[in-house]
């Protein structure tokens, strides 16, 4: 008997209804003639086809194509603007077996996007992106794009794009044939049939890949935007045609088996962390004994302040792995200038009975200062009665105020009697501690080795601990 | 004979498919569909070799459906 089959119809891939606008919705968002619509019914039927719908996850864009969630019953995560490549390399590092799809617009991947895209290739994510080039900002209204030719008028280049002002258009296919790692590169259009076909080929190629699981493929997809470019949609095609594929050739970029690695160097095997590992090493602090036994008489808010090298910011470490060694809310807040030594540096540490809300130290009630200049910015900030500690070798002026409690230790001298230059900053969270009161001794000696890197120097600064008690003690000081 | 369904409320009336078909088995219809767009006609049956280009070309997912004459259960 004779009869009709359907032989091309709707993809199972699509929703049956697009419940954006309302219950029972069966037509997109899309402008009339938008290469979007066409593009996507080409994905969704290689999704069929290949039979990954259950495996695949599509990232949708900013952009028109923004509401690609609402089509695809697939897996869906909308990126934020131009980031889909790096959601990608997290959704495909995690769920491997998933079919990860980025697809992307030329102002959302060459654009604000252009870092994420470029280091993806890169490291050769064995993802699938399809770059949706239609050399214009649609969504938006029709600004210029980095993929804009030359001359074009646009919101944004209402001259026309000067190669001055507005730079030469991007080939993102030539740009991604710059880098080793990708093994699929093409670029294709739906300007005509016969170029549609053939980006129908290279849209089931890059899938292919994935599912292969041979590397990173990119299919860029010139497309028009026939409401951004003032065009009716058959002339936008035409003009596509003759006019923009002069400027972006159209054809098979690469094509390779398994991802290049044609530089040299040493391929480590990856460190794979299971998830023990995981816990383990979010359990570091556990090496950290807690056993807090009195209470802290008042919120310790400390600002510790000197040049870079000094040790600023290890001192600060170490009162705050103190702090939590007694299960106290700590929280530790670096502050340098570009210049990681020699500049001056602060940190503030908080040690709280209560869940510490902000960590900046506005007011210390304690300041640990390193040399002169910090004295000089920090002095006016401290509230009154505060413990002001000033390492005296340094340092060769009185702290001015008087409604604080002052303690000059020649710090860095005594650190290097005990044969280390740069310790002077054990020596001042040494006093700092035993006059506060604020942690007991014992457990910063337990603490010292968690914060040392030079761990052969583990002697002498716990002997140096010692020397600081006995100069206190000498002193009077404690 | 092969046929062409148009869903005549999901037809933007951009005319792709019109200028795709290598039969001109599609033409504008003259009416407007429920969004106001003015929907696409088929309306030659002899012709269409239903090679799907039209289905393909269209940015809707189902404004058109392409059947094919072939031999049945
Ligand atoms: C972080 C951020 N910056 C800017 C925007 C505004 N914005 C929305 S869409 C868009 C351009 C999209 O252009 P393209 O990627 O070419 O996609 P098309 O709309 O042309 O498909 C911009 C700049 C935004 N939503 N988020
Ligand atoms: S503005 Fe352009 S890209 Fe956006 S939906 Fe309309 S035609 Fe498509
Ligand atoms: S299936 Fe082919 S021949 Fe038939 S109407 Fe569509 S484009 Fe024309
Ligand atoms: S291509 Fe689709 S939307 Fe455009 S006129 Fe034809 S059927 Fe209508």
């Amino acid at each position: 008997m004779i009869g009709q089959v359907q032989k091309f119809g709707k993809s199972d891939s699509f929703y049956d209804t697009y419940e954006r606008k309302g219950e029972g919705e069966q037509s997109t968002h899309y402008c009339p003639g938008c290469g979007h619509g066409t593009i996507q019914k080409l994905i969704a039927q290689a999704i069929d086809d290949l039979k990954i719908q259950d495996r695949t996850i599509f990232l949708s864009p900013v952009g028109c194509s923004v509401f690609a969630y609402y089509y695809y019953d697939t897996g869906n995560i909308q990126c934020s603007h131009g980031r889909a490549p790096a959601v990608a390399t997290g959704v495909k590092r995690t769920v491997k077996d998933a079919i990860v799809i980025s697809y992307q617009g030329d102002g959302d991947l060459a654009g604000i996007g252009m870092t994420e895209i470029v280091h993806a290739a890169n490291r050769g994510e064995p993802i699938t992106v399809f770059f949706i080039n239609n050399a214009i900002y649609g969504m938006t209204g029709g600004q210029m794009a980095p993929t804009t030719p030359l001359g074009r008028k646009t919101l944004t280049t209402p001259f026309g794009r000067d190669r001055d002002r507005d730079g030469m258009p991007m080939g993102m296919a030539e740009l991604m044939q710059a880098i080793a790692a990708p093994v699929f590169i093409e670029r294709c259009s739906v300007a005509t049939p016969k170029e549609l076909l053939k980006t129908r080929k290279a849209v089931h190629k890059a899938l292919q890949n994935q599912i292969d699981n041979k590397g990173f493929s990119f299919v860029e997809i010139l497309s028009p935007c026939p409401t951004n470019w003032g065009m009716s949609p058959v002339d936008a095609r035409t003009w596509m045609d003759q006019q923009m594929t002069l400027l972006y050739p159209l054809g098979n970029f690469r094509d390779s088996v398994t991802k290049q690695d044609d530089r040299p160097g040493d391929q480590e095997e990856p460190l794979w962390l299971d998830d023990e590992a995981l816990v383990d090493l979010l359990k570091g602090a556990s090496d950290v004994p807690v056993m807090r036994m009195e209470p802290l008489s008042e919120t310790q808010r400390v600002k510790i302040a000197g040049f870079g090298g000094q040790g600023v910011l290890s001192a600060g470490e170490l009162v705050a792995t103190c702090g939590m060694s007694e299960g106290l809310a700590v929280s530790w807040l670096p502050s340098y200038g570009p210049e990681m030594r020699g500049g001056s540096a602060n940190v503030s540490v908080t040690l709280s009975m209560e869940d510490v809300g902000s960590p900046l130290v506005d007011h210390p009630n304690v300041l640990l200062v390193m040399n002169g200049p910090s004295l000089d910015h920090f002095e006016d900030q401290v509230v009154e009665n505060a413990l002001v500690f000033v390492n005296s070798s340094i340092v060769t002026r009185k702290v001015r105020r008087t409604d604080v409690r002052t303690i000059y230790i020649p710090a860095t001298d005594l650190a290097q009697e005990a044969g280390l230059v740069s310790a002077a900053n054990v020596v001042m969270v040494t006093a700092y501690l035993l006059l506060s009161k604020a942690i007991p001794l014992d457990t910063l000696k337990r603490c010292i080795p968690l914060v040392l890197r030079k761990k052969a120097f583990l002697e002498k600064n716990l002997s140096l601990v010692e020397r600081t008690m006995v100069y206190l003690q000498e002193n009077g000081m404690v | 004979m092969n046929h062409v369904r148009v869903r005549d409320d999901e037809c933007k009336g951009c005319a792709v498919c019109v200028s795709v078909c290598p039969k001109g088995c599609l033409a504008m219809s003259g009416k407007l569909n429920t969004m106001g767009y003015e929907y696409v006609h088929f309306f030659h049956e002899e012709a269409c070799t239903a090679c799907g280009l039209c289905f393909l070309s269209c940015p809707e997912p189902s404004a058109l459906t392409v059947l094919a004459e072939q031999e049945v259960e």
